[in-house]
């Protein structure tokens, strides 16, 4: 039998988890490597400020920048109080029982299925029972079920952390529901919800599958929330895919990337600010 | 004449099969301390839920019998309850301050009838700190976290937030129990100066603080009401052999 005496066993796994953790870390620092040294050549001024031209081989992508962030704020636009909404009533407005068991299934359902459904199902109520056509609006709509779970699970999760002996106070110095949610239970719960709501701000941008069954891929500037637009997302695909301009595709990556580090540098700022300012 | 305030008939209590409040009567007077003593799970803090209708907010919680608070039956139909608990304010055991500045904590209740001026706030919370003793303390940083306090000016500051509300009633849940003996001597204190303004019910585990201060006492064991009586009786001649058994330690 070989013996390994107790102290190098200790070494020896935890140099072997060390190494596991840092796997995750160092896939991480690859992609970046690979998106920010391909793209940051790409980037200037003028490559944020510019329409695409000749099907986005010249120019920049600004029209694609606006795009991804119409069809963000109108998927936050519609998800966030359907959600957070969702989350009230399952905790506090209803007791655990059978319809909070099948609502609570049914979320979880519909963070299983593929967002390429999603874009199936956007195309057929949205884009055409409903006539909006490819459209930022059909987009943000079909983006905003698809973030709709997690911004619920995570405000659920985020009011259910508050202490019930807040509830308890508030009613006895005579609130009334509505008033104990507002006033107590959000506020405490503001910074789980937010963060939920950056998690979707993230699949929304990054999404290509739903999106461009319902927003379409036109490269002209967004006019209105009926205008057919392309995102950031679907427009690297469409220029990586098609062989139409690599480096132009590496420098969008490098946009979408970047911005998705900046919004979430940005919350845990605010939010690390907002818990102090609480407590 | 001592003036009835509350008086209770025939009051049971059920949480789901379990019958945690027996048969209780008894009479609250006007501008008393009443102490209610009895060891753990005898009901004694189901009973004061049920004088303002918090254990409305737990399933499974049911009322039988009568309280008449005022000459109303607050367990009739018409019944404001938001009304009801403004009137009999709470103070509950662990000191629990809502994260937000001392000032709001004591214009929470306040704010919650709509009003907002300013200097009538103000006055407010200088008058109800005052009242709870804890004005001298906190003067200075009414707009920092309630959350910093330590947990015996917690106390006084959820007592402030009670009076901020100009009760009728103020309940007492155990309110000296996770405090050490000055903070809980600073709170009696202002129960004792209270009483000329208020009707005060005060819970407490603390055979000995029921005796410095209140007037009457009950005792409640396992769900029942055994006596009731003026507290240097209580002390001195019960006359249930429990009561005195509790008193002399030989329980509870």
């Amino acid at each position: 039998m070989l013996r390994i005496n107790p102290r190098t066993e200790q070494k020896i796994i935890s140099y072997l988890l060390y190494f596991l953790t840092s796997i995750a870390i160092i896939v991480l620092i690859f992609i970046l490597t690979v998106i920010l040294k391909n793209g940051l050549p790409q980037l200037s001024l003028e490559f944020l400020t510019k329409n695409p031209a000749d099907m986005g081989r010249e120019g920049g992508i600004l029209s694609t920048i606006l795009a991804t962030v119409f069809l963000t704020f109108i998927a936050l636009l519609v998800a966030t109080p359907l959600g957070v909404g969702t989350a009230i009533y399952l905790t506090e407005y209803t007791l655990e029982g059978r319809v909070t068991k099948i609502i609570r299934f049914g979320a979880e359902c519909l963070a299983g299925i593929p967002s390429i459904i999603f874009g199936l199902f956007g195309f057929i109520l949205f884009v055409n029972k409903l006539n909006f056509g490819w459209s930022i609006l059909s987009g943000g709509l079909t983006l905003a079920f698809m973030i709709l779970p997690t911004i619920i699970r995570t405000s659920e999760e985020a009011i259910k952390s508050v202490p019930m002996a807040y509830r308890l106070v508030s009613f006895s110095l005579g609130s009334t529901r509505w008033q104990t949610v507002t006033k107590v239970v959000l506020p405490s719960a503001i910074p789980g919800i937010v963060t939920g709501v950056i998690l979707s701000i993230g699949r929304s941008i990054g999404e290509t599958a739903a999106v461009i069954f319902t927003a379409g891929s036109a490269l002209r500037m967004p006019t209105s929330i009926f205008s057919s637009s392309r995102t950031m997302a679907v427009h690297f695909y469409i220029l990586a895919k098609e062989g139409v301009s690599m480096p132009k595709a590496y420098g969008t990556a490098a946009v979408l990337v970047i911005s998705i580090l900046a919004i979430n540098l940005l919350t845990y700022y605010m939010m690390g600010r907002y818990i102090k300012k609480k407590s | 004449m001592k003036e009835v305030a509350i008086q209770v008939e025939h009051l049971s209590h059920y949480y789901g099969q379990h019958r945690s409040l027996k048969d209780i009567n008894l009479q609250v007077y006007r501008n008393e301390i009443l102490g209610i003593i009895g060891p753990a799970k005898s009901g004694k803090s189901t009973f004061l839920s049920c004088l303002n209708r918090l254990n409305d907010l737990i399933p499974g919680s049911r009322v039988e019998g009568r309280i008449v608070i005022d000459g109303q039956d607050i367990y009739g139909p018409r019944v404001d309850v938001v009304a009801l608990r403004r009137k009999l304010g709470i103070v509950f055991a662990t000191p629990v301050p809502l994260p937000m500045s001392i000032y709001e904590n004591v214009v929470y209740g306040v704010r919650l009838l709509g009003k907002n001026n300013r200097r009538e706030l103000d006055q407010i919370v200088e008058e109800s700190l005052e009242k709870a003793g804890l004005w001298g303390e906190v003067k200075d940083r009414l707009h920092t976290s309630a959350l910093k306090l330590s947990g015996g000016q917690q106390q006084r500051l959820c007592i402030a937030r009670v009076l901020a509300l100009k009760p009728h009633y103020i309940l007492l849940d155990e309110p000296t129990s996770g405090l050490d003996p000055i903070s809980t001597m600073k709170i009696e204190d202002s129960l004792r100066a209270l009483k000329a303004n208020y009707t005060i019910i005060l819970v407490t585990n603390n055979t000995k603080q029921a005796a410095r201060v209140t007037d009457r006492t009950a005792f409640f064991l396992m769900g029942e009401l055994i006596e009731i009586n003026e507290t240097p009786i209580i002390f001195t001649r019960p006359r249930d052999k429990r009561t005195e058994d509790y008193l002399e330690g030989r329980f509870g």
